[in-house]
């Protein structure tokens, strides 16, 4: 399960998330993204990815929501539970 | 003074306590190292020896329930064992540059109490591992040579502080942002945490330097003595700054949990009929004087009326000001101070500013607008700043409600053109 998220300082208003992601993400009036706050629902995870992926300044994310994490298999590798937005 | 006297500071009253500044002493004097250690004793550092002290000062910091004084209080013992835990040599930063023009607390405990700031970052360093420290204050502030003057006195501190001066702006005392100017000269928030990452990407103790004078306290006296004053949750005594139609405006010495209406009191009472108080700096809530009264300063009070303690600083405003006019006014303020960097800040400040100026001047057509702005807007930033701007035109809202439907009706406001009561800048 994962949650959308976005640095603010980061986001520029491109707005390219309300076009891919209109179920999630509203725009106010001035542009800036106004986000979802639950989880994104399994079947609007492909179009979350392509939406985060698709900001021009990788201001949204999409982030794992916390789970068990499982130990690393071996050490100086990151554990896949973990590992932040895989795009695409 | 006595070997067998009890040097510990204690609690007369609820309105008579002096443990940050010395009782009955000389508001416009700078206490120097004699005189500090006449009345407190030395600093204590020799009391929590290696590792083992260092971890007995945090928790007597943790168990004296000492919560930060910089507005949003957070447990200091929390953040002490936070830092202390982290990856690298840590570094204290002592926040003293008090961006909200409402509050002068700092100022006044750094001019009267230095050697008290010094010693609580001397001891703030040893509890976390630091061995450099930086004071802040704002650019070109009288506080500087104070500061120096003090640190002069001292030669036995193991901890170098070096003093820092900041741009004279709003968020610029923010945590973050602190920490950002001091690693590239920009001093604007970021979304990293400082205790994590900070000064030179080391773990950073950011601490208002009123909550670095109540960890010199805690560690001579005890947690214990520090909480046979305040309330079991908001424990200690605290600066507020009283400000507005009182008597005698300046900075006090309170227990935590005297009700504001006591506040006023020692600033002289109102000067003249109140309809309102500001409570917590620019970024805080407008509460009519009558719920305002009994309200018991403290942050579990405060937080159970659904307003945060902030910065404790007090504006009252009187009768014959309008609220709205007030706050149309602060929010213009607050506008310009946005560091620019986050939309909704850098446009929805502005916005609102404007609507709060139509509602003064009788243009009720704007009200509908203005709500649904103040609704989108918290939450969305680096920072709290517009949270607070939000907070701020939400209660004004409430607390001027009557003034709000008069203005709606067309009916411009008698005090729109001033004179306003809540000072923008911080005094020189």
């Amino acid at each position: 399960m994962s949650t959308l998220r976005l640095d603010p300082i980061m986001c520029h208003a491109h707005g390219l998330c309300a076009e891919l992601l209109p179920e999630l993400v509203e725009l106010d009036e001035w542009g800036y993204p106004l986000l979802d706050p639950d989880e994104v629902p399994p079947e609007l995870e492909a179009a979350a990815k392509r939406a985060a992926a698709a900001c021009p300044t990788l201001a949204l994310k999409l982030e794992r929501s916390v789970v068990p994490v499982p130990a690393p298999r071996e050490a100086g590798r990151p554990s896949g539970a973990l590992s932040l937005p895989r795009h695409g | 003074m006595t070997a067998t006297m009890d040097p510990r500071p204690h609690v007369r009253t609820a309105l008579d306590v002096a443990r940050l500044f010395a009782r009955d002493a000389d508001p416009t004097r700078t206490a120097n190292l004699d005189e500090h250690e006449d009345r407190l004793g030395p600093l204590p550092l020799a009391v929590y020896p290696n590792r083992p002290g260092r971890q007995r000062l945090i928790d007597t910091v943790a168990r004296a329930g000492l919560r930060g004084r910089g507005g949003a209080g957070f447990p200091t013992g929390e953040k002490l064992a936070a830092v202390a835990a982290g990856k690298g040599r840590a570094v204290v930063v002592a926040n003293g540059c008090e961006g909200d023009p409402t509050s002068a607390k700092d100022q006044a405990l750094l001019a009267r109490s230095p050697h008290l700031v010094l010693d609580g970052i001397a001891l703030a360093a040893h509890a976390v591992g630091a061995r450099e420290a930086i004071l802040c204050v704002h650019r070109d502030s009288p506080l500087i040579d104070v500061v120096y003057a003090a640190l002069h006195e001292r030669d036995r501190d193991t901890v170098a502080v070096e003093v820092v001066e900041v741009p004279d702006r709003y968020v610029a005392s923010e945590a973050s942002a602190l920490v950002n100017f001091l690693n590239n000269g920009d001093a604007r928030p970021t979304t990293t945490r400082p205790s994590v990452r900070g000064v030179r990407g080391r773990p950073t103790l950011v601490d208002n330097v009123e909550t670095l004078a109540h960890i010199a306290l805690v560690a001579r006296f005890g947690d214990a003595w520090f909480r046979e004053a305040g309330t079991p949750d908001s424990p200690g005594t605290l600066l507020v700054t009283v400000g507005g139609a009182v008597n005698r405006p300046g900075v006090y010495e309170i227990e935590a949990g005297l009700p504001l209406s006591d506040a006023l009191e020692l600033a002289g009472g109102e000067s003249e009929a109140l309809a309102a108080v500001q409570i917590g700096g620019l970024g805080g809530s407008w509460l009519p004087i009558d719920d305002a009264a009994e309200l018991p300063l403290a942050h579990e009070t405060c937080r159970d009326v659904g307003i945060p303690l902030g910065v404790a600083a007090l504006v009252a405003l009187p009768a014959r000001a309008c609220g709205i006019a007030e706050t149309a006014r602060i929010l213009r303020h607050l506008a310009d101070e946005s560091a620019g960097q986050c939309g909704p800040c850098m446009f929805g400040l502005p916005a609102v500013a404007d609507d709060m100026e139509a509602l003064a001047y009788g243009d009720g057509s704007v009200s509908g607008q203005l709500h649904r702005r103040l609704g989108v807007i918290p939450g969305r930033g680096a920072c709290s700043h517009p949270d607070g701007a939000v907070r701020l035109a939400v209660t004004a809202l409430h607390t001027f409600a009557d003034d709000v439907a008069a203005h709606a009706h067309g009916e411009p406001c008698h005090a729109a053109q001033g004179p306003f009561w809540t000072p923008l800048r911080i005094p020189a």
